[in-house]
């Protein structure tokens, strides 16, 4: 840490801690429920003043929500067009398991 | 979300047929109409094909013998989806993952003030591209799935209930027979940790 973004962080670190403020701490204890839409609107109010006084905290926020989003996207959907099929041997092995004799 | 159509086709016979060899093709049916979409949910639970090709078996005969219990009343998919899903979870419960990183490293990190220590991600434009145009790059597909499967147990499959198969957050803490604040937790952390080992991309490095 240079010695100019020391001192910034120093003062953003005080300034933080001021009634109405919260801590980049503490705004990582409500992320979760801030992102999901469900924290309380008074509750909303001082974690969006956090956000409009603190780069990092966006950013971080919005790499969290890329990852999200890429989590999401990552995996086919399951109501996709054409539904994957289930190999023929394994559906042959259910079906001997459930009693029927598998074909040769 | 399925149609009144499609549920209206998803159904089976509400009570078991009378005989034990007369349901056969009924459940064969059953198996290939959804073992393929049933197959996918295992995989991304348990993030290996033998467990979940195992899982499947259990899963569709555990099924078949609950039969009785299926009034219709849901899709036969969302019911069979369930049933997937416990079953998986048991499998991982007995199944004991071997060089599981712990997760603390992949925490946000902080300076001696309690700021947050994070790049310039949005300056830098690097996360502009949508997640549907970024997934299309093989590269940056392979390095979400691996992510994902790198999470601890615990924490992997929170984010897999409630992010991928979209359980609500009360419908996974009873699936997991634990708490709703427990879930939130883990999955904020595993949300956390996947956001870190994503970084590569977000830096413009992979894609």
């Amino acid at each position: 840490m240079s010695g100019a973004g020391g001192l910034r962080n120093k003062i953003r670190g005080q300034m933080f801690k001021l009634p109405l403020m919260l801590t980049c701490r503490q705004v990582e204890d409500f992320l979760l429920d801030y992102v999901e839409g469900t924290l309380p609107r008074g509750q909303r109010l001082i974690f969006d003043l956090h956000l409009a006084l603190c780069r990092e905290c966006r950013d971080y926020l919005a790499a969290y929500r890329k990852a999200i989003e890429l989590g999401k996207a990552a995996f086919p959907h399951g109501d996709a067009p054409v539904p994957e099929e289930v190999p023929e041997d394994l559906v042959q092995a259910i079906l001997a398991a459930r009693g029927r004799p598998a074909p040769d | 979300m399925d149609s009144p159509a499609d549920r209206a086709r998803d159904t089976l016979p509400a009570r078991p047929p009378a005989t034990p060899t007369g349901d056969v093709a009924e459940f064969e049916r059953a198996i290939r109409q959804h073992g393929g979409a049933m197959l996918a949910v295992a995989r991304r639970l348990l993030g290996n094909e033998a467990d979940a090709h195992d899982c499947l078996q259990e899963a569709f005969l555990q099924a078949f013998d609950k039969l009785d219990s299926f009034q219709g009343r849901a899709a036969l998919r969302t019911w069979l989806h369930r049933i997937v899903v416990n079953t998986a979870l048991m499998t991982l419960r007995r199944r004991k993952r071997k060089n599981e990183q712990p997760i603390d490293p992949l925490m946000p990190e902080y300076d001696a003030n309690g700021c947050r220590l994070e790049p310039s991600w949005q300056a830098a434009g690097q996360l502009a591209e949508s997640a549907d145009s970024l997934i299309q790059h093989a590269e940056v597909r392979a390095l979400v799935l691996n992510a994902i499967d790198r999470l601890p147990d615990s924490y992997r499959i929170v984010l897999v209930l409630r992010d991928i198969e979209e359980y609500n957050t009360d419908e996974v803490a009873k699936l997991l027979e634990t708490n709703p604040g427990a879930v939130k937790t883990r999955l904020h952390r595993a949300r956390a940790a996947l956001k870190k080992l994503l970084e590569p991309v977000f830096r413009g490095d992979v894609a």
